[in-house]
C-alpha cells in the first residue's frame, strides 16, 4: 500500500453545477502532492470533499486503505486558503480547544503546543487574543494548529500567502521536515516556483477536470521541446548562423550572456540529437553556454490549460 | 470530553466571559429594581398631592353629601364667593380647580351646562368623577322627580359573586384568574424575550464564526450539525444562567431593600391589580391581600406548570434559535439579516399579541386554542393557557406537533446551515436558500 490518499472517480454537483467530473488522483505516502489549477477548478471542492466538509455525490476516496469516515478527521490536518481564528479568544486556549476537535487529550494538546510554541518563539503570545497579533502572526498560530495534532495527511491550501519571505521560508522548511517525518502533503498553490522547489508529484485541474498528474519531473520530460540556448565563440557568427539554421530549428535568444557571443534557442528536429548540434557547435568556435531549455512549471500550467481550453 | 461538549463549553464560556453580558447581567436587576422604586416612589409623591377642588353651586341642588373627600382630592363649596372670586382664586393657584354649576330650568339643560376651570389641564380621571356625581346626583333627582323611592331603589340592589368550579375539584375567584394570567403572562413574556435575546445571540455567533473564517476549520473537525447543536445549547445555557442570576439578583435586592426602607415590594407588583378586584379579594378571603395572593399561587398546578414550562421553554427556544443559527449561516454580516429576521419574529410577535388579546378573555376559545397547536406559537400561547387548565389530549397533541417541527426545523435549519457557512459574497435570496436545501451531502 503506497497511496496514503486514492481518489477513485469523484464526481461533485452542486445543483446544475458540476464542480468536478470524474477526478481521480492517488497521492503516494510521504510525498508533497501538489494540486494545481486556476481559480475555481475545483480546487477547493476536492480539498472540502477531503475533509469531510462536504461528501461527494459518487466516486470512493481511501484514506491508508480505509473508505473515508468521520474518525479520520483526526488524521488530517487542514489550513485553508481563508484564514481564521477566534479574534476574542486567547491564542492558547484557542489553539487547545482546536487541538481537542481534533482528538487529543488536553495534557496532550499542551504538551504538543508547548513544543511547536517554543519551537517558533512565540510562548509569550499564549496569553494574547488573535486581534492583538499581526496577520503573519496570527498566520504562525494557525500553522501551528493544523500541523500539532501530528496528522498522517496534511492539506495546505496557498501556505505562504501573507508570510514574508522569511516566514515563507521557514513555513516551507517546516512542511518539508513534517514530509520527512513521514507525514503526506497535499500542497495547493498558484505560486510556481514554490511547486518547483517543494513537490514531488503534481495534479492539474481545470475546469472540473483533471488534466494531468504524475511526477514532476516525468511531465517535464513529456512538456520538454528539445530546445537548447546555445552561446558561441566565433569569428562569424553571421554565417554560423545561417548554417544554425539550415540544419536546426531557430528561434531568436531570450537570455543573456556576459560577453558578445552568438546566442540562440535552437531546437532539434525529430531526428537530431543533442550530440550533433554540440558537435556542430565545437566545430564552428568555442561553446561558452550550452542548456536544455527545461519546461517550468508555471510553463506546463500555462500549456496545458491553453491546450485544454 | 465529546467534541459537542467542546462546542458547548466553549460558547458557554465565550458568551459568559463577554463582557457586555457581565455587566447586562449584573446591571439588568439593578436598572429594573431602580425603574420600579422610582415608579413606586412618583405614585407616593402623586398620592401625597392633595388636590383641593372648589364648587360654585348655583343650582342649590347639591351638598357637600354629593362632594365627598377622597385620598387624593378635597372639595370645598365656594357658592357663597361667587363665581368671579371663586375663578380668581383658582387662577391665583390656591386651589386645583373650580366646578361651576349654574341654575338651569331643567335637569337635562344643567347637566350640559357645567363648567370646569383650572390653571393645567386637569387629568381624564378627576373629571371622570366629576362626572360620574354629578350624573348620580341628577339621575337621583330624576328619580324624585318621577315619584320613585330611592330607598326602594337602593334597597333592591343585590350583588351577585359566583362561585366558579371545574370539574377536578378547583374551586377559583376573580382573584385567582388574574394570578392565573398574570403567571401565564409572565412565562409567556419570558420566553419571547429568551427567544429575542438568545436566538439572535446564537445567530450573531454563527456570523461572526463566518466572517472570522474559522469555520472551515472547526467543520473539518466536526460536523456542521455538531456546531449548530453545540452552539444553541451553549448560548441557551448561558442564556439560563443570566436569568437565574437575575432572579436570585433581584429577589435579594428586594429583600434588602424590603428591610432597609420599610418599602413592600409586594405591595408595589400588586399596585397594578384593580381596585375592584382587590375588593374583591379582600371579601373572598377577609385577609391581607398577599397572603392571598401566595395561598391562590400555591393552589395551581405548579409542578405541571414547571414541567411544562421546561419543555416549551426548551422547544420553543430550540425551535427558533435553529432558524437563527441558519440565518447566520445564510448571510455575511449581520445587516443582511433583516430579511430573513422578519418571518421569524412575526409568528413570536403574533403569540404573544393572540396570548394577550385572546387567553385573557377566554383561554379556552378557538383562536387560543388554535394558536396553542400551531408549533410555531405554541410554546408561548400554551404557556399562557396552561394555568388555567389544559385537558391532557390537548397537551399532547401540542407537545407532538411542536417536536415534529422541531426536528423538521433542525434538519432544514442544517441543511441551510452546512451549506451556507462556505458560502461568502453573494447576499442569498430565498431561492438560493431553496436550492441550498436540494445539494447533496
Amino acid at each position: 500500500m503506497n497511496n496514503l490518499l486514492e481518489i477513485n472517480n469523484v464526481t461533485k454537483n452542486y445543483g446544475d453545477f458540476r464542480a468536478l467530473n470524474d477526478v481521480s488522483i492517488h497521492i503516494p505516502k510521504g510525498s508533497v502532492y501538489g494540486l494545481l489549477g486556476p481559480n475555481g477548478a475545483g480546487k477547493t471542492s476536492l480539498i472540502r470533499i477531503i475533509n469531510q466538509i462536504t461528501m461527494a455525490d459518487s466516486g470512493s476516496i481511501l484514506l491508508d486503505g480505509e473508505t473515508l469516515a468521520p474518525k479520520h478527521t483526526a488524521d488530517i490536518g487542514y489550513l485553508p486558503e481563508e484564514r481564521g481564528l477566534y479574534k476574542s479568544m486567547k491564542v492558547g486556549e484557542q489553539a487547545l480547544y482546536l487541538a481537542q476537535l481534533k482528538g487529543l487529550s488536553k495534557t496532550e494538546a499542551k504538551k504538543r503546543l508547548k513544543y511547536w510554541f517554543e519551537k517558533f518563539d512565540i510562548m509569550a503570545w499564549w496569553g494574547k487574543k488573535i486581534e492583538e497579533l499581526s496577520k503573519g502572526m496570527a498566520q504562525k498560530v494557525q500553522f501551528i494548529v493544523t500541523v500539532m495534532h501530528n496528522p498522517k495527511l496534511l492539506i495546505f491550501d496557498e501556505p505562504f500567502s501573507g508570510f514574508d519571505p522569511i516566514n515563507a521560508q521557514l513555513i516551507a522548511k517546516e512542511i518539508l521536515q513534517l514530509r520527512d517525518e513521514g507525514a503526506t502533503i497535499i500542497f495547493s498553490t498558484h505560486r510556481m516556483e514554490s511547486v518547483e522547489e517543494m513537490c514531488d508529484e503534481i495534479a492539474l485541474i481545470n475546469k472540473s477536470n483533471l488534466i494531468l498528474d504524475g511526477k514532476l519531473n516525468d511531465i517535464k520530460r513529456e512538456f520538454r521541446t528539445n530546445t537548447f540556448q546555445v552561446g558561441l565563440n566565433t569569428k562569424n557568427p553571421k554565417e554560423v548562423a545561417v548554417k544554425l539554421k539550415e540544419n536546426f530549428e531557430v528561434f531568436p535568444a531570450d537570455f543573456k550572456l556576459l560577453g558578445n557571443e552568438l546566442t540562440m534557442n535552437v531546437k532539434l528536429g525529430a531526428t537530431n540529437t543533442a550530440n550533433e548540434l554540440l558537435s556542430f557547435l565545437t566545430n564552428r568556435g568555442e561553446v561558452q553556454h550550452f542548456v536544455e531549455l527545461i519546461p517550468s512549471a508555471n510553463d506546463i500550467f500555462i500549456q496545458a490549460i491553453n491546450k485544454n481550453s | 470530553m465529546s467534541k459537542l461538549k467542546l462546542i458547548i463549553y466553549r460558547e458557554f464560556i465565550a458568551k459568559v466571559r463577554n463582557k457586555s453580558f457581565i455587566v447586562m447581567t449584573f446591571l439588568s436587576p439593578l436598572i429594573m429594581v431602580g425603574v420600579g422604586a422610582l415608579v413606586f416612589f412618583l405614585m407616593k409623591k402623586n398620592d401625597e398631592k392633595i388636590k383641593e377642588i372648589v364648587y360654585v353651586d348655583n343650582s342649590k341642588l347639591f351638598s357637600k353629601v354629593d362632594f365627598k373627600d377622597t385620598k387624593t382630592v378635597h372639595y370645598q363649596d365656594f357658592t357663597d364667593l361667587g363665581i368671579e372670586e371663586t375663578k380668581k382664586k383658582v387662577e391665583a393657584g390656591d386651589y386645583y380647580g373650580a366646578l361651576i354649576i349654574p341654575k338651569k330650568d331643567s335637569l337635562e339643560l344643567l347637566a350640559n351646562s357645567i363648567e370646569f376651570y383650572s390653571k393645567e389641564s386637569p387629568s381624564m380621571s378627576i373629571i371622570n368623577g366629576l362626572e360620574t356625581k354629578i350624573e348620580r346626583k341628577l339621575g337621583n333627582e330624576k328619580l324624585n322627580y318621577f315619584g320613585i323611592d330611592l330607598e326602594k331603589i337602593n334597597a333592591s340592589k343585590i350583588k351577585s359573586d359566583i362561585k366558579m368550579f371545574n370539574f377536578s375539584g378547583e374551586e377559583s375567584s376573580k382573584m385567582k384568574n388574574w394570578i392565573k394570567i398574570m403567571v401565564g403572562a409572565i412565562a409567556g413574556y419570558m420566553l419571547m424575550m429568551f427567544v429575542m435575546i438568545y436566538g439572535t445571540s446564537v445567530m450573531r455567533s454563527v456570523i461572526e464564526e463566518k466572517t472570522s473564517r474559522i469555520i472551515e476549520i472547526i467543520v473539518s473537525s466536526v460536523k456542521p450539525f455538531q456546531l449548530m447543536l453545540g452552539k444553541i445549547i451553549g448560548n441557551g445555557s448561558a442564556g439560563l444562567l443570566q436569568f437565574v442570576i437575575w432572579g436570585v439578583l433581584l429577589f435579594i435586592i428586594s429583600t434588602v431593600l424590603t428591610a432597609i426602607f420599610g418599602v413592600d415590594m409586594m405591595e408595589m407588583q400588586t399596585a397594578n391589580l384593580s381596585a375592584e378586584q382587590l375588593e374583591a379579594a379582600k371579601q373572598a378571603a377577609g385577609a391581607n391581600k398577599m397572603q392571598l395572593i401566595i395561598q391562590e399561587v400555591l393552589g395551581l398546578p405548579i409542578l405541571k406548570m414547571f414541567l411544562l414550562f421546561i419543555f416549551y421553554f426548551l422547544g420553543g427556544f430550540m425551535l427558533y434559535s435553529s432558524l437563527f443559527a441558519a440565518i447566520g449561516a445564510a448571510v455575511d454580516n449581520e445587516t443582511d439579516t433583516q430579511q430573513f429576521m422578519l418571518p421569524i419574529m412575526l409568528p413570536l410577535i403574533l403569540a404573544v399579541y393572540v396570548g394577550f388579546a385572546t387567553v385573557i378573555n377566554d383561554p379556552h376559545g378557538p383562536i387560543a386554542v388554535a394558536f396553542s397547536y400551531i408549533p410555531l406559537t405554541s410554546p408561548i400561547v400554551m404557556l399562557m393557557r396552561v394555568p388555567f387548565g389544559v385537558s391532557w389530549y390537548e397537551l399532547a397533541i401540542s407537545m407532538i406537533l411542536l417536536v415534529i417541527t422541531f426536528v423538521f426545523m433542525v434538519w432544514l435549519a442544517a441543511k441551510i446551515y452546512r451549506v451556507g457557512i462556505l458560502m461568502y459574497g453573494k447576499k442569498p435570496t430565498y431561492k438560493d436558500l431553496y436550492k441550498w436545501l436540494k445539494y447533496k451531502g
